[in-house]
């Protein structure tokens, strides 16, 4: 992964694939320390599974044998001297949390976490969204429930929808 | 004004000003007549650039005012040609192309969906959608 953001992206891929309707994305900045949660309400780990799913070779895929996504992101996490947690409960949902101390030389870059963040919300029309960003005591809050009825009908998935989120959202990240 | 209530009101202005065009709307009613675009956003494909290939389709499309759905799709299986991308044009079958970066991308815009000139970089044409794996 090239920066922080991309790993947004991916941890949220897992939370579609497992069947979420609703996931929220909370970034949290506090000092120097990032602090990324993400929280679905998909199919959930099996208790069995979740103490190896950082191992990168576990996945629940049968296509593949390995599993990169949170392996990499555990190993970007702790590089910094941050962490990260996963809980999961079947048929109920799972919480990723990552903190990354920013200031660190081994830290990625944040990268565009508004394109990111436009990108999940529009590319997932099936998935209601909830986005939440604590920034300088500030909080901002956006979700794909209150897009979709501010827009009437219109696709969210339409690239000038896209394009106006990524807007909104470079103003608050 | 919150800055919650300012951003919804801009989403408004931005529902009227596409309120104008009322074929968007038709469409949107009926999203097989509009270009339909999935991008493989798995591990594979974000590592190997899928976002730039997505961000790129989403500026692009606007632009040049092609009326699309972009979307995003987990991994199809064709890890070694990411980024992958299934374009759908109205009325026929999906088709997948592999090793999409930007430069494949606007070809793809250019001959494929503007013109419905296929293109080299297609996947397999037994490919099943990912939606009926």
């Amino acid at each position: 992964m090239k920066d922080l953001s991309l790993h947004i992206l991916d941890v949220v891929d897992n939370s579609v694939n497992a069947g979420a309707t609703k996931v929220e994305v909370r970034l949290i900045y506090r000092g120097d320390i990032l602090e990324i949660t993400i929280r679905d309400n998909g199919y959930g780990i099996a208790r069995s599974l979740i103490e190896r799913v950082t191992d990168p070779f576990t996945t629940t895929r049968t296509s593949r044998k390995v599993g990169m996504g949170l392996s990499l992101l555990k190993m970007n996490a702790e590089r910094t001297g941050g962490r990260v947690s996963i809980e999961s409960e079947p048929q109920k949902g799972t919480t990723v949390n990552a903190s990354f101390v920013t200031s660190h030389i081994d830290c990625l870059p944040e990268g565009d976490m508004a394109k990111t963040l436009a990108m999940i919300i529009s590319g997932n029309p099936q998935v209601n969204f909830k986005i939440k960003i604590v920034k300088n005591d500030r909080l901002f809050e956006i979700s794909s429930e209150e897009i979709k009825e501010s827009l009437n009908g219109i696709p969210l998935s339409h690239p000038k929808v896209n394009l106006l989120i990524r807007d909104i959202l470079k103003e608050n990240v | 004004m919150s800055d919650k209530v300012r951003n919804l009101q801009e989403l408004r202005n931005l529902r009227d000003e596409l309120k104008g065009r009322l074929l968007l709307r038709e469409k949107s009613k009926a999203p097989e007549k509009l270009v339909q675009i999935k991008v493989s956003m798995a591990t594979c494909g974000i590592a190997s650039g899928a976002r730039e290939t997505m961000s790129y389709l989403i500026e692009e499309l606007d632009q040049q005012g092609v009326d699309a759905i972009v979307t995003q799709t987990g991994c199809m299986g064709y890890c070694y040609a990411e980024p992958t991308i299934e374009v759908t044009l109205p009325g026929e079958k999906p088709v997948v192309f592999g090793h999409v970066d930007t430069v494949k991308a606007a070809e793809i815009i250019e001959k494929y969906i503007k013109k419905g000139e296929l293109v080299d970089g297609i996947i397999p044409d037994t490919y099943n959608t990912i939606d009926n794996k």
